[in-house]
């Protein structure tokens, strides 16, 4: 029986095998394929730099300041930016400085937007993977839920949420998260439906492991790319469901903000305090842009069919 | 073809239920109610209150009846607006949201369909990056920033155009508000349309048919431009929804009295059988728009013929 233990291992060896070890290998798999096709698309690089750099201010930057965030300066109201008081984007009506203030709200952006993918992902990825594994009567049934609740005005829903249970972060993260999943779980769904009758699967099929083993040690690890695409194209759209509760008012509470908050705040002083608009808009807008062009750059890299 | 349209429309009552009941029971759950004010009141008459809005009945009492007046279109009386029913009240804000989400998305697939397909037809050129990019930037940028700026550059700075209000739906009043609705979608419908005719274009048809000594744009307006605008057709339905959606904010900044201004005041100040009607007759409207699509992308495609099964 000795063979097809090896074979089985091997099996498991090519199934499972991390992004990272197989970039490392001078072989021909798909991602060496991909990363070598990204580095190729100058906009997706140009982009991932950009968003490293705004990544790297919105951790460090604020500690560059000597102003905190919810500090208020009665004397210093709606001051436009100025380098000698330190208020490198001027402050806000209530003289706080903007310029850590925006960086503080790309931190909460930032998080909501990670956090509320990596549910989205986990919630996606088991939904999708289970109704296309079983297939049949489970999967219409299952793709039926997803249906349904996608039809859903969700954003009104969501605007519901937040005015009866209050704002609270916590509940920004689910509330996302747990709406976002439906697309991650029909793609995922529909992957898998092409990989099950795969040599692989009926291999791993027919040397006896479990569902659950074959699910998450053999189908999952090949989702893995079409999964990478979607997760930076879902950040964005996560950050913008979030600035847009935030605009409304419904989003993150004083004194804590968010890029959509910040936004909101400045477009009320815009008349008189236009950089109090302009920077958090700015922010928003650049790392929005650049996770949408790393996200189609990595589509181009790992789709087969060349455009 | 109306067999199809009624199995579709069977199809739909799940979601909405779904709706109304999440909808329903969020509210129910939810601490506060719609009499609290400052001073309480006193006891008889808050009972009172109650007796009449059928608030003192058990819940799945409540419940179907709320069901059974949705049946009948009646959403109940509206808590904030006190003179008024919240379907007064929807038959008020509609034909304004109407005329806004109508208009920006007519402007979204006349500019975005016109646009991508320039793009398409001269692929790889400035033209063709210039745009693109373009695109792309109106992708990012949410329509609560858009908003703002506009109003800050056309109303502020240049004085050109007012900068909110509705007047009765005079163009003028129109043009910001559209435009800040519908530049997401242009853009988005400029990039679907220049990938689907770049397709089209590369087929042995169009090949023939340019052999055949037909111009450039002959031949994409004859041949291409139909089979290419079937990705533009399928993506109405989500467009719609994001439009209905986007109005909700564009209402607030631009003070204009539709439907998604009503939601938010609703929201924020508890009124809830006015929050409620609101968000059911959205679930109906992107319903019934999604089925309209639906007819006209097989109207489009002869391929597709309409079977009961959607």
């Amino acid at each position: 029986m000795k063979p097809k233990h090896t074979n089985d291992d091997l099996m498991e060896t090519l199934a499972t095998t991390p992004a990272k070890v197989m970039l490392a290998e001078k072989g021909q798999s798909l991602w060496h394929h991909a990363w070598l096709r990204l580095k190729q698309n100058r906009l997706a690089i140009a982009s991932a730099i950009i968003l490293a750099l705004v990544v790297v201010l919105v951790i460090a930057g604020p500690m560059l300041s000597p102003h905190q965030f919810d500090a208020i300066d009665w004397e210093q109201m709606s001051v436009p930016p100025d380098f000698s008081s330190a208020h490198y984007f001027g402050t806000d009506a209530m003289g706080r400085d903007l310029f850590v203030r925006t960086l503080y709200g790309g931190r909460i952006s930032l998080l909501v937007g990670l956090v509320a993918t990596l549910v989205s992902l986990i919630i996606g990825i088991t939904y999708g993977a289970i109704a296309g594994f079983f297939g049949g009567r489970v999967d219409s049934f299952m793709m039926r839920v997803v249906d349904i609740l996608y039809a859903l005005p969700f954003m009104f829903l969501v605007i519901l949420l937040m005015v009866v249970f209050g704002r609270n972060i916590y509940l920004i993260f689910a509330a996302i998260g747990a709406y976002i999943w439906l697309d991650m779980a029909r793609i995922v769904r529909g992957q898998t439906l092409s990989l099950r009758h795969k040599e692989f699967i009926e291999a791993a099929e027919a040397l006896g492991a479990s569902k659950t083993r074959i699910i998450f040690k053999h189908i999952v690890p090949n989702l893995l790319g079409i999964v990478a695409v979607y997760v930076t194209l879902t950040i964005p759209q996560v950050i913008l469901v979030e600035s847009f509760l935030s605009f409304l008012g419904l989003g993150v509470q004083e004194p804590f903000t968010s890029w959509g908050a910040l936004v909101n705040e400045g477009a009320q002083d815009m008349e008189i305090a236009p950089w109090s608009l302009i920077f958090p808009a700015l922010f928003l807008a650049i790392t929005l842009f650049s996770f949408n062009f790393i996200g189609d750059g990595l589509r181009d890299a790992l789709d087969p069919k060349d455009r | 073809m109306w067999q199809y349209i009624l199995k579709r429309l069977l199809g739909a009552i799940p979601t909405l239920l779904v709706l109304i009941t999440i909808s329903f029971f969020l509210i129910r759950v939810a601490p506060g109610g719609p009499f609290d004010t400052e001073k309480s009141l006193p006891p008889e008459i808050q009972a009172n209150l109650e007796k009449k809005y059928h608030l003192d009945e058990p819940l799945y009492q409540q419940y179907l009846r709320y069901l059974g007046n949705i049946l009948r279109g009646d959403f109940g009386p509206s808590f904030q607006y006190k003179d008024f029913t919240v379907t007064e009240l929807i038959a008020k804000g509609f034909p304004v949201s109407l005329t806004l989400g109508g208009l920006a998305l007519l402007l979204a697939v006349i500019i975005g369909v016109s646009l991508g397909t320039v793009a398409a037809v001269r692929q790889n050129s400035w033209v063709d990056y210039a745009l693109m990019s373009t695109a792309m930037t109106g992708i990012s940028i949410p329509n609560f920033v858009v908003a703002p700026l506009l109003i800050l550059f056309f109303a502020i700075y240049l004085n050109w155009l007012p900068a909110g209000g509705w007047n009765g739906g005079h163009w003028l009043y129109l043009i910001l508000p559209v435009l800040a609705l519908s530049l997401r979608y242009i853009a988005y419908i400029a990039r679907l349309m220049r990938g689907s005719m770049i397709e089209v274009l590369r087929s042995d048809y169009i090949r023939t048919a340019r052999a055949k000594g037909l111009s450039m744009p002959k031949v994409v307006l004859k041949h291409a431009l139909k089979p290419a605008l079937m990705p533009v057709v399928s993506y109405l339905g989500p467009a719609a929804a994001g439009i209905i959606t986007g109005s909700v904010v564009i209402e607030k900044i631009f003070g204009v009295p539709g439907l998604g201004r009503y939601f938010v005041q609703g929201a924020l100040n508890r009124d809830y059988t006015l929050v409620m009607g609101v968000v059911v007759f959205i679930g109906v409207l992107i319903v019934v728009f999604n089925l309209i699509v639906d007819i006209l992308y097989a109207v489009l495609d002869p391929k597709i013929r309409l079977q009961g099964k959607g």
